[in-house]
């Protein structure tokens, strides 16, 4: 008989092979999932969830798809978040302190309680993030959320009400698109292309038959 | 967390690391490659396959588990739904909201067309968002759109359909540009120039990424893009049948929300597929690398209304998924962990292979290894794995090289304990990709008038085995098309008269074929019980 623990789905007790996942746990419960999952790989944060365990007063949090299931687990999913996102124009804006200004000024209100950093199911340094785009500093921003998977586990937890992986993700397209320097080999790349510079050489590869074909890919020299 | 029998196989791959640093495996010969894949490859294991009896690939194989679906019944009689109440009328309806999606969307709404996304899970579910390697493009001074060209045909078994190739080789630089340009954060160095790797069976390093998360940064930017555009998204929300006209034109779909199962009607101009890939399909009883709803979605789509498929036959399965621990069985370790310079080695510390050979030839190299010459290492619950060696990254490129490169990879595996900095890490093949899909013309539309198709429902870009980065590069230039020439196409259609006629052809023709099951299809998600020995209904 393999190992079993005892968890508790939305506070309602299951016995599950304690070899699973949350996730895991709750399908041999019986649950078809709809909402709560999504990449099952810890890229997507679409399984958040918070937990506690029996008589700890500690509340934990964790992606669901991530996380082996432990002994009296009360789970709660938290399947959506209403995060705070602002339409602008990306052509349209700069990489100046206003826009943060501008789009998200609740970030000034942060308490510094860290209960984001905390709660972060990614063990993100949020609060530091934050401070960054605070001050402006966006490419130090973008490094320090780069991981974030937008669970919004960290904006349940704020008394501020800020939408940290809004606020990531905006200094991140901010440091992508103005920040980080130009590949001039990408531009000039793509104005060749555009000036029809390889368009002969590629329709006489389409014509090309197969045998031929082979002879090139088979005998082409590999940059080590 | 390893077992004794991994930790004693440990110590000889720690015993032969120092001897493998810098020397470089000989690569397979053209006949080894074939006879390999002839013998162990699942794409040949003829039992797994089926011949289709109706529709538009009659006579033609595919995966036991892929026909069933195609020659399933649909979801839904014709009278179920009232046609002429429409709950969203639209110029191009997106069908999936994944990357090709996604991009798809933001270029019919740059041409001016009022466009809907419509998805079954959540806005970027979808195998883009675990893409995690990288993007091709040949974009460096020594390489070429014809070199990539070349690589990828090699790869394909020169079986891609060359006009497809062609667009996707050549727009390739554009298609990374305008991500940089949306802000797509990659890896550059100081003075903007890309840092690119080489992928399995490419002849020049042009696999751009953004660390281990590139496809994840590249969905997190094209869906805060579509926000920004104020595109509606209809979120939890799947497609169960395509609505033709009256001249046999697609003009729209039948949508069933995902938690009340209320039918809905979205009439369209034109209408794109970009439902992705199969992997939840589980063919073969393989794991799989892929998201929650990846079940061939679109292909059955467009088979019920006669759009002919294009190597359907042939899936890739990932060299590198997980084999151990088995809380993350199956789910994909990139191949960028080859790319930095980690080897494949067997149980006797042995590099038995070039890490970098392709995907179908690296996968069936690994089975062959575990199956017929008995190297593999043994793992708990039954199966094999083969050691990624990935402590020698940092012998090669310095400490710290795989929190920079490798962050979501390091981070997986020390949430069991496995610190992939000073332990290797146990690998199996995984479902990871469909090569065939639905078959289009340059312009990105199907054998159906007005219906378009991008990403990976889309068959014959990759011949029958993609190459790596070459499905980020995809999604994002057929996307792109896709989105274009459907916002084009739609200013000169009139809308005509709805039918759901198709449903009850295709029934006949089941009928006709003998074909007498009680399957209904598009499978929408897959059902998992994890051994609890209770009966779940199919979604």
């Amino acid at each position: 008989m393999e190992k079993t623990v005892n968890v508790y789905l939305m506070g309602k007790k299951y016995e599950v092979p304690s070899n699973l996942t949350v996730m895991g746990a709750m399908e041999y419960s019986g649950y078809q999932i709809v909402r709560g999952c999504g990449c099952r790989c810890g890229f997507c944060g679409a399984c958040a969830v918070i937990y506690r365990i029996k008589g700890d007063n500690e509340l934990k949090t964790c992606l669901a798809c991530q996380t082996q299931v432990l002994d009296n687990m009360y789970i709660a999913t938290l399947p959506f978040f209403p995060l705070e996102k602002k339409p602008y124009e990306i052509a349209n804006v700069k990489p100046t302190e206003q826009i943060m200004m501008q789009l998200y000024p609740e970030i000034y209100a942060c308490i510094g309680c860290n209960a984001c950093t905390k709660s972060c199911t990614q063990g993100l340094n949020v609060m530091q993030y934050i401070a960054y785009a605070q001050r402006g500093e966006y490419e130090k921003c973008a490094e320090e959320s780069f991981d974030c998977v937008m669970c919004g586990v960290c904006s349940s937890r704020c008394p501020a009400g800020i939408s940290h992986p809004q606020v990531g993700l905006l200094a991140r397209r901010l440091t992508g698109k103005y920040i980080s320097p130009e590949s001039q080999h990408l531009i000039e790349r793509v104005a060749a292309i555009e000036q029809g510079d390889f368009k002969a050489i590629i329709e006489e590869l389409m014509q090309k038959p197969i045998e031929e074909l082979k002879e090139l890919y088979n005998t082409r020299v590999i940059e080590k | 967390m390893y077992t004794p029998e991994m930790l004693k196989s440990i110590k000889k791959v720690e015993a032969t690391r120092a001897s493998r640093i810098g020397v470089e495996p000989r690569r397979m010969t053209a006949d080894e490659k074939e006879t390999l894949l002839a013998e162990f490859h699942p794409d040949h294991i003829e039992s797994q396959f089926t011949t289709l009896t109706i529709g538009p690939n009659k006579g033609e194989k595919v995966p036991l588990e892929l026909a069933e679906m195609l020659q399933a019944n649909s979801r839904i009689k014709a009278s179920d739904v009232d046609l002429s109440k429409i709950d969203y009328d639209v110029d191009v309806l997106v069908i999936g909201g994944g990357g090709a999606g996604s991009a798809a969307a933001i270029m019919a709404n740059e041409q001016g067309a009022n466009v809907m996304i419509v998805t079954k899970l959540r806005h970027g579910d979808a195998n883009t968002m675990m893409a995690e390697g990288g993007i091709q493009a040949a974009d460096k001074p020594n390489d070429s759109p014809a070199h990539h060209y070349i690589d990828a045909m090699g790869g394909g078994h020169f079986k891609n359909i060359p006009e497809l190739l062609e667009r996707l080789v050549t727009l390739g630089p554009d298609a990374v540009k305008w991500l940089n340009d949306l802000g797509v954060l990659f890896d550059k160095d100081e003075d903007g120039t890309m840092v690119t790797t080489h992928g399995g069976g490419t002849s020049r390093k042009r696999m751009h990424a953004a660390k281990d998360y590139t496809g994840a940064e590249i969905m997190r930017v094209l869906r805060d893009e579509v926000i920004n555009r104020n595109i509606p998204v209809v979120d939890f929300t799947s497609a169960i049948e395509l609505i033709l006209d009256e001249k046999g034109r697609a003009a729209g779909a039948v949508l069933m929300n995902m938690e009340t199962r209320e039918l809905l009607v979205a009439r369209a101009k034109t209408v794109i597929i970009a439902t992705g890939g199969a992997g939840r399909m589980h063919y073969q009883g393989f794991p799989t690398s892929n998201h929650y709803g990846a079940t061939a979605d679109g292909l059955v789509l467009g088979y019920r209304v006669g759009a002919p498929l294009v190597y359907a036959y042939t899936l890739q399965y990932h060299p590198t998924g997980v084999a151990f621990p088995e809380q993350i069985f199956g789910a994909l370790v990139t191949e960028k962990v080859r790319s930095i310079g980690a080897m494949l080695v067997n149980a006797e510390g042995e590099a038995f292979m070039h890490p970098l050979e392709t995907r179908d030839v690296s996968a069936a190299s690994i089975i062959r290894e575990c199956k017929a010459r008995k190297k593999g290492v043994e793992v708990p619950g039954g199966g094999y794995g083969i050691w990624l060696d990935t402590p020698m990254i940092e012998m090669l490129h310095g400490e710290g090289t795989i929190e920079k490169r490798i962050p979501g990879m390091l981070r997986m595996y020390l949430k069991y304990n496995i610190d992939m900095r000073k332990q290797p890490i146990l690998i199996y093949p995984t479902l990871h990709y469909q090569n065939g899909g639905i078959k289009i013309s340059a312009d990105g539309m199907s054998g159906v008038e007005n219906l378009y198709v991008a990403g990976e429902a889309v068959g014959g870009i990759h011949g029958e085995n993609r190459l790596m980065g070459n499905s980020l590069l995809d999604i994002i230039v057929f996307g792109r098309i896709a989105g274009t020439s459907a916002a084009q196409k739609a200013k000169t259609v009139e809308n005509g008269t709805l039918t759901l006629d198709h449903i009850e052809r295709f029934a006949k023709e089941m009928q006709d074929a003998g074909i007498v099951t009680d399957k209904v299809s598009p499978k929408l998600l897959p059902v998992y019980t994890h051994g609890s020995g209770k009966e779940k209904p199919a979604f």
